[in-house]
């Protein structure tokens, strides 16, 4: 899922400063299993700003809503005879739900309330951890299911690299040295020879947006063009 | 020979090497630069100009290399792939081979976050162990990483770095035969105070045939202080300082024990002259450019040989 962080109040209260009706727009998916924007975080958000900005004689008028996904149009679309009646919008998904939503509703500002972080997992409860950069071409097959180049803090394709301390990265003590792991757990599995040929420079394909079109779909591509 | 370099004469004609180790300046003074230049001249066969080493901001290794080579130094120009993408640094090799610059040093680099702009954003477009292949690729097919043709290609002489003692230790010595497969045609290891696992490990390396294919310079660095050892043993990644080094440097008298590091450092390399499988010596006189001399000379390494 995508993980992230709720922004600093103090930031959030300044993007909002010039408006008066404000509309904080939650996202019911990843933010809401991350416990940074989904209903629940849209209601203690909300209740943060009117204290505060009634303490400053700026009395700001809230509404608010949890959609089921902001990256997802469909979803967006409950919002339309609602936004009308607001200043601004206040999003707390993720960086895809806010574009989203901003490209829905053109004539609004649109601000984030959360910091997007990383795709990760959910260890436990509040607590996650990054996994994937998205990078475009999966090597996990190759190195025992750990990210080189998410885990590793130089993203080595050939690690591990001299620096590796004991077992942690030489970043930090605290941080496990990916390709100490990779180099474990593919020598308990008997394919250490995965990792004993050079891997060529990576194909960076996130380097410019992408786009995806499953196959069978290229009509909805053309349909959505010709509009 | 594959290149121009003065070190690749050496060691093909068999001479036990040297090398040492300048760091640019934290700002432009070419006096400071010649200024440890001049130590190095007639005592080192080549000398390493480091590229924003610890991820701090100095002169650009090219720039100070071309200052170490009007002095009169064969400069083994390093560079990272912390702060350059494989654009940067394909073009930064074909100005540094056409002015003059006939040996490279492929790094990883230190991570950024150990230096004075934690927050920069790595690079690491490319690794290593890829940076030697396209370095390899541009010497010996003429082609840039892309495949496209180089108009008048830099023959450089390739090296990379090894550290012998860094876990999990038995992949060291493939690590290494990765490096040699990918075009390192010398290495200069992490500096070496464990004396029995390099050994070790240039055993590995003799019996796995790569110490045919590669010259294996060992890294040294006498210690200064008692502080200095004890700073390496558990502040510096991957460094493996034995206790029994402190307790020598301990042993003798406050103001003896630089001596005494240096008496180590020339017993490592009386050890290193004999030993299979190692064909000179890297010196890392951190800052203290200026005992070079003596420590050239205390370990019998003068005068350097001309080819
Ligand atoms: S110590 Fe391990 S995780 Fe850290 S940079 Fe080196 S190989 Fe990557």
């Amino acid at each position: 899922m995508i993980v992230a962080e709720r922004k600093p109040f103090e930031e959030i209260k300044s993007l909002l400063e010039p408006y008066q009706k404000v509309l904080t727009v939650g996202c019911g998916t990843c933010v809401a299993v991350c416990l940074a924007g989904g209903e629940k975080e849209v209601g203690i958000l909300n209740a943060e700003l009117k204290i505060a900005r009634k303490l400053e004689g700026k009395p700001i008028e809230t509404g608010a809503i949890t959609v089921e996904r902001q990256c997802d149009m469909e979803f967006l679309e409950e919002l339309d005879s609602m936004v009308d009646q607001y200043d601004a919008l206040l999003s707390m998904a993720c960086g895809a739900g806010i574009q989203f939503l901003a490209e829905r509703f053109p004539e609004k500002p649109v601000f984030p309330a959360v910091d997007t972080s990383f795709i990760g997992v959910n260890r436990d409860v509040g607590w996650y951890e990054e996994k994937c950069r998205a990078c475009g071409s999966c090597v996990l097959g190759l190195t025992a299911g750990i990210c080189p180049v998410t885990m590793c803090a130089k993203s080595l394709f050939n690690g591990p690299c001299g620096g590796t301390n004991k077992q942690s990265c030489e970043i930090n003590v605290n941080q496990p040295c990916a390709w100490y792991r990779i180099h474990e757990r593919l020598s308990k599995q008997g394919r250490l020879k995965n990792i004993m040929e050079i891997h060529p420079p990576n194909d960076w394909r996130n380097q410019a947006p992408r786009t995806i079109i499953q196959p069978g779909y290229e009509e909805r591509l053309k349909a959505f063009n010709g509009k | 020979m594959k290149s121009e370099s003065t070190l690749e004469k050496i060691l093909r004609a068999g001479q036990f090497a040297f090398t040492g180790e300048l760091g640019p300046p934290r700002g432009t003074s070419i006096a400071k630069v010649r200024e440890k230049a001049k130590h190095l001249v007639g005592c080192v066969d080549a000398v390493n100009i480091t590229d924003n080493q610890t991820a701090v901001v100095r002169m650009a290794s090219w720039a100070a290399s071309l200052i170490a080579l009007q002095e009169g130094l064969e400069p083994n120009y390093q560079i990272t792939c912390r702060d350059r993408n494989r654009l940067a640094i394909q073009a930064d090799i074909l100005g540094a081979y056409a002015l003059g610059i006939r040996n490279i040093l492929c790094l990883s680099g230190d991570h950024q976050q150990f230096g004075d702009h934690p927050q920069a954003k790595g690079v690491f477009d490319i690794d290593s162990i890829q940076l030697l292949a396209m370095v390899r690729a541009m010497r010996d097919d003429g082609k840039f990483q892309s495949g496209v043709d180089i108009d008048e290609p830099p023959k450089l002489f390739i090296g990379a770095a090894a550290n012998p003692f860094a876990e999990p230790f038995e992949w060291r010595v493939h690590r290494l035969a990765k490096k040699v497969k990918a075009g390192a045609d010398f290495i200069q290891t992490q500096c070496i105070y464990n004396m029995k696992k390099m050994r070790e490990w240039v055993k590995q390396a003799n019996d796995m045939g790569l110490t045919e294919q590669v010259y294996i310079l060992a890294g040294i660095t006498p210690m200064k202080s008692v502080g200095m050892a004890r700073y390496m043993q558990t502040q510096v990644p991957g460094m493996d300082v034995p206790e029994d080094i402190i307790k020598r440097l301990k042993g003798v008298d406050k103001n003896k024990v630089g001596d005494e590091g240096i008496r180590i450092a020339c017993e490592q390399i009386e050890e290193f002259k004999e030993m299979k499988g190692v064909a000179g010596i890297h010196l890392m006189a951190i800052e203290w450019e200026h005992k070079v001399p003596e420590i050239a000379e205390r370990a019998g390494m003068l005068p350097r040989p001309k080819v």
